[in-house]
């Protein structure tokens, strides 16, 4: 049988992969026409980007407010730094360990607050963010380097063939793992799982009655988004080659939390966007040197001002009508 | 034994730091429910405004008021002129957004946060400043075994004074009981005859004018400003109010002076390195058992 397309959304679908593909073309393309220093920015701006969609998962689709989220991140990159540093294991073995590390760490100090609401997560997430920086500082069993961290991080390697060692190298790198995690993402967001998380950030009751689990989907959540700050930890580890706790402070923390709110609660392009905002903004205003932070501060607020649900939100009903009269033999109604 | 009895005095000291930033914290929050990041740079915003007081002014206003005049008169500029900081800083960051939700005006915050904290390094340049020494006689006093210094007696009058005085408004007198009714519902509130609209101005020019004394009495304890440390203020602070029970001011006021009193014991009897650590274990043990905080009521929420 033959599902005759309707017009309308096929000639949409086009022009979403049309957008696509243009944007992958930018992507590929621009770091042949820049400097190492442009590359770099577009660097961090693939890192913002893969916290932002990790953040994205726990705030935007579930809606629990995390403010401790750079406590993953620094899990991720610690776990990287002192089993790379200490033990020699390569980068990129670390990099499913880090994730699943930072996944770990969440699962188990969310468990005991998972139950908490609101306002109240949010202070413990932050408490938890902060645990883990002065724990860092502490430096525990000689291991974290205090305050001045950990050095010496190795390149990313695949044998003595394909080393990650330019900022060439690693934009495409952080770049092909955003690309890979958005399209695990878009797909998570259709399915049982993200309707679920949407159902439990609407009303959560009414999620629990209708049979839905929402301790379970909540850290689940949390779990996801840490492996992947967890990711991203490991990528920004090995591209500094060292790792300090102030690079996880609270301030990361607000700035992911920024990146989700600007772009829009639970829109991927919209963390997209966020994350341009957040990376390139106080590049591009480097030129107005002290004041920059003050017009950083001001376009904060003009945005919210002016698009409170964020740049690109999320667009309602996003479960599509016909993929929902699949293998019903209607075309449309 | 005095050793304990005097880090619980340091505690309350700082304490009660914590107590009259965070009341900032949970008067908006009670009636607005906006986490006020910017709050911690009134703070600081504050500190700064009573040193540029005391020491380009303090000659002249020592001179004609005594030191102590000198000091009152920081303390009532800075608190003046924070009340009107965070009448505008509502209007323009704040007011706009309210109608959008509750996450909108946390990005609107924190832009609020970022400016102010610019603009301080902007007008008084990113260096550490130092406060003039001596504006309090540096008199110790020994009372038993403990020991004082006249400063803290001054600080610790003051913050009870002033957390006095609060509780008195909110607790005791009829606009107290509007701002508890706005905390509670604002709609019913609102139905009731009460101004809402008076009640937030009334909390965002108080909460920043406590902000503003709390700031330049920590220039006096520690001596020493930056244009960042409201941050590290802010996090305390909001820590102590959600400790209390955000939203309740006696709440507030009880979670600041617990806070500051373990942050203290901690460092004295673990560790000083971890004394933060050991605050935010408190913090989450209790927030474990007792999910609205030491004083907050249940209510059935919908977030």
């Amino acid at each position: 049988m033959e599902r005759t397309p309707i017009n309308g959304i096929g000639r949409l679908a086009s022009s979403r992969q049309l957008h696509i593909a243009l944007a992958t073309a930018v992507f590929l393309i621009y770091p042949f026409l820049v400097s190492d220093y442009f590359i770099d920015i577009a660097f961090y701006f693939g890192i913002y980007t893969l916290l932002g969609l990790s953040l994205n998962i726990v705030l935007g689709e579930v809606g629990l407010f995390d403010l401790g989220h750079a406590g993953f991140y620094a899990i991720g990159a610690y776990t990287t730094a002192i089993l790379n540093t200490k033990f020699g294991i390569p980068i990129l073995v670390l990099l499913p360990l880090s994730a699943l590390a930072a996944a770990l760490f969440a699962y188990v100090v969310c468990s005991p607050v998972i139950h908490l609401q609101g306002d109240y997560l949010l202070i413990v997430t932050l408490g938890m963010g902060e645990i883990v920086r002065l724990a860092l500082i502490n430096n525990p069993f000689d291991l974290t380097g205090g305050p001045n961290g950990v050095f010496g991080i190795d390149f990313p390697s695949l044998g003595p063939w394909l080393v990650i060692d330019s900022s060439l190298e690693y934009y495409f790198l952080i770049w092909l793992i955003v690309g890979l995690t958005i399209l695990g993402l878009t797909r998570l967001q259709d399915s049982r799982i993200g309707r679920a998380w949407n159902y439990i950030r609407e009303d959560e009751t009414a999620a629990n009655a209708n049979g839905i689990d929402s301790r379970s989907y909540k850290l689940l959540a949390f779990v996801l988004g840490a492996a992947l700050a967890g990711v991203a930890g490991n990528v920004y580890a090995s591209k500094l080659m060292c790792v300090s706790p102030e690079s996880f402070s609270f301030w990361e923390s607000c700035l992911m939390f920024c990146i989700v709110l600007i772009g829009g609660m639970g829109s991927i392009p919209g963390v997209i966007i966020g994350a341009a905002f957040i990376s390139l903004f106080p590049e591009i205003f480097r030129p107005f040197a002290m004041y920059r932070m003050l017009i950083f501060g001001s376009a904060m607020m003009l945005m919210m001002m002016f698009r409170p649900g964020g740049v690109w939100p999320r667009k309602r009903g996003a479960v599509k009508y016909e993929s929902l009269l699949e293998g019903t033999g209607r075309s449309d109604a | 034994m005095h050793v304990i009895l005097e880090q619980i005095i340091n505690g309350l000291t700082i304490g009660s730091f914590y107590a009259l930033i965070a009341l900032g914290y949970s008067m908006v929050y009670g009636v607005l429910k906006l986490i006020n990041f910017a709050h911690g740079d009134f703070f600081t915003l504050g500190s700064y405004l009573g040193y540029t007081v005391l020491v380009f002014g303090a000659a002249l206003l020592t001179a004609h008021f005594g030191l102590w005049g000198a000091l009152m008169a920081a303390l009532v500029f800075a608190g003046v002129s924070l009340a009107i900081v965070g009448l505008i800083v509502e209007r323009v960051a704040y007011r706009p957004v309210y109608p959008a939700g509750r996450l909108p005006a946390v990005v609107s915050a924190l832009g609020a946060s970022i400016f102010l904290q610019n603009a301080i390094m902007v007008g008084w340049g990113p260096r550490f400043q130092a406060y003039p020494a001596a504006l309090i006689p540096n008199v110790h006093i020994q009372l038993g075994n403990i020991h004082l210094t006249l400063l803290q007696i001054v600080i610790l009058l003051l913050s009870f004074v002033l957390m006095g005085t609060l509780y008195y408004i909110v607790q005791k007198t009829t606009f107290g009981a509007a701002i508890r009714a706005t905390a509670h519902d604002r709609k019913t509130a609102s139905l009731m005859g009460i101004n809402i609209n008076k009640v937030i101005l009334f909390v965002f020019t108080l909460g920043p004018a406590l902000g503003a004394v709390t700031g330049i009495m920590v220039g006096m304890y520690y001596r020493q400003i930056s244009f960042t440390m409201g941050w590290n203020y802010g996090l305390k602070a909001f820590t102590a109010s959600v400790l209390g029970g955000i939203g309740n001011i006696p709440g507030a006021m009880l979670g600041g002076l617990i806070l500051g009193v373990l942050e203290m014991l901690g460092a004295a009897y673990i560790s000083a390195a971890w004394k933060d650590v050991f605050v935010f274990i408190i913090l989450i043990l209790v927030l474990i058992f007792r999910p609205t905080g030491i004083l907050g009521e249940k209510t059935a929420e919908k977030v």
